[in-house]
C-alpha cells in the first residue's frame, strides 16, 4: 500500500468535482417567479378556472380546449361558474395575458419547459434566414 | 445451479402473477392521480355560428372580367390566415390562387375552349372532398374531414411534415412550409395562428370565420363569382345555383367528390 497519498488524492479531486455544481451554486437559488397581471388580466379579477388549478392545470386545459375547438369544432367553453369563453389560446388567453416575457415567460423559464405554442400563437419570430 | 422442472413453473407463475397484479395497481393510482380539468366544465358552438352538413362553393366563371377580381380574393384569404410571401416558386403558401381553365379542368378542356374561358382565370383551392385522398394518406390524422359539415381540415398541432397528403391530393391544394413562415407574413393577423416550418396547410373554408357567424374571407370580396352554402339543404344559394346552372367539378374521374362547383 504505497500509493495511499495517490488514491487519497484522487478521491479528494474527484469527491470536489461531483460536487462542484452544489457548493458553486449554494445560497444562488433562484427566488420563485412573479408573474406580472396586466390591468386587464386584474379588472378580470378572475380567469377560466380558479388561481391554483390554473396555475398547475392550464397545460391540460390547453390540450383539451385545442383538440375540441380544432377537431370538434365548437369554440365555446363554459367554467363551472357558468363563465363562458371563446376556446383559443391566441384570442382569450393572450388577450388578457399579452404581456408573453412578465407572464408566461417568468414560469416556463423558471421551470426551464419551452412549449412549443408560442412558435405559432404569438408574434415572435424565431428564425429569421 | 440446477432447478428442477416443478420449481421453474413456480417462480415462472409467481412472477406474472406479480406482473399483472401490479399493472391493475398501476391503472388504479393513474385512474385516482389522472386530472379532469374542470369536471363540470361544458363545451358548447357560438351561438352566432353558421352551420351546415355539407359545406360548399359555387363559382360562376361567367361573372369573372379580370384577374384582379381573383387577387382580391387571394389577398384576403392570405390576409386573414397569415400565409407568408414567398418569392420563390418551389416555397410558395397557396390556400386559393388563379389558374387557366385547361390547367383546372385538363380533362374537360378541348382544343377549342370558349373564347371567355379561355382568357380568364379561374380561382382554385382545397376542394373539401367528400372522399379525401389526403385524409386516407396522412398517417397522424393531422388533416380530416369534419363529419358534422364535411370541411377537410388540418390540424397543425399533429402534422409530422411528412408530406403524403400533397402527394395524395389531385388538385395541388396543399402547401409546405419548407422554410419558417413568420418573417414573410407582411402583417401579422393576431386572431389566427401563424405556422411553423414543417408543416402542410390549405385551405379550411374559413372554419374559424363560420363559427362566428362570418362567411369565408374569398367570397365576401368576390363580386358575385363565389357563393358559399349548404350542398345538402335545397333551399340554400348553392343549390339553387346548381339546379338551374351547368356546373363542373374539378377531376371528378378521380372519385374524390370536390364541394367546389364551377358553373361554366
Amino acid at each position: 500500500m504505497n500509493d495511499k497519498g495517490k488514491i487519497v488524492t484522487g478521491l479528494v479531486i474527484f469527491a470536489a468535482l461531483v460536487s462542484f455544481p452544489f457548493w458553486y451554486n449554494l445560497g444562488k437559488a433562484a427566488p420563485p417567479p412573479e408573474v406580472v397581471l396586466t390591468d386587464k388580466a386584474k379588472a378580470a379579477k378572475e380567469c377560466v378556472l380558479p388561481k391554483d388549478e390554473i396555475r398547475t392545470e392550464h397545460m391540460q386545459l390547453l390540450d383539451v380546449w385545442r383538440d375540441t375547438q380544432v377537431r370538434d369544432g365548437q369554440t365555446v367553453y363554459i367554467n363551472a361558474k357558468g363563465k363562458s369563453y371563446i376556446m383559443s389560446l391566441s384570442n382569450t388567453c393572450l388577450d388578457c395575458h399579452s404581456n408573453y416575457k412578465d407572464f408566461c415567460d417568468r414560469c416556463h423559464v423558471y421551470a426551464s419547459v419551452d412549449p412549443y405554442c408560442f412558435d405559432c400563437h404569438i408574434d415572435n419570430p424565431k428564425e429569421t434566414k | 445451479m440446477e432447478r428442477s422442472r416443478r420449481e421453474f413453473l413456480k417462480i415462472a407463475g409467481a412472477s406474472a402473477a406479480i406482473g399483472l397484479g401490479a399493472g391493475q395497481v398501476m391503472e388504479a393510482v393513474a385512474a385516482a392521480t389522472n386530472h379532469q380539468a374542470a369536471p363540470e366544465a361544458q363545451v358548447a358552438h357560438q351561438p352566432e355560428a353558421l352551420k351546415a352538413t355539407r359545406w360548399g362553393m359555387v363559382v360562376d366563371t361567367r361573372k369573372i372580367e379580370s384577374a384582379e377580381q381573383i387577387e382580391k380574393m387571394v389577398e384576403a384569404c392570405h390576409k386573414e390566415h397569415n400565409v407568408p410571401m414567398l418569392e420563390e416558386e418551389r416555397h410558395r403558401i397557396k390556400w386559393i390562387w388563379e389558374t387557366h381553365f385547361h390547367n383546372a379542368f385538363p380533362s374537360q378542356a378541348t382544343d377549342r375552349v370558349s373564347e371567355h374561358l379561355e382568357h380568364i382565370l379561374l380561382p382554385v383551392m382545397c376542394n373539401h372532398c367528400e372522399n379525401p385522398p389526403c385524409v386516407r394518406a396522412c398517417p397522424t390524422k393531422a388533416t380530416f374531414k369534419r363529419e358534422s359539415d364535411g370541411i377537410v381540415m388540418m390540424d397543425f398541432h399533429r402534422c409530422i411534415g411528412c408530406r403524403f397528403c400533397m402527394a395524395a391530393c389531385p388538385y395541388g391544394s396543399r402547401s409546405f412550409n419548407f422554410r419558417d413562415p413568420k418573417p414573410f407574413i407582411p402583417e401579422i393577423n393576431k386572431a389566427y395562428p401563424t405556422r411553423m416550418k414543417g408543416v402542410v396547410e390549405k385551405c379550411n373554408f374559413c372554419v374559424e370565420r363560420l363559427a362566428v357567424g362570418k362567411l369565408p374571407a374569398c367570397v365576401e370580396v368576390s363580386d358575385g363569382i363565389l357563393t358559399f352554402g349548404d350542398l345538402n339543404d335545397p333551399e340554400s344559394e348553392v343549390s339553387k345555383l346548381l339546379k338551374e346552372n351547368y356546373a363542373i367539378r374539378r377531376k371528378t374521374n378521380l372519385g374524390t367528390g370536390p364541394s367546389v362547383y364551377y358553373i361554366v
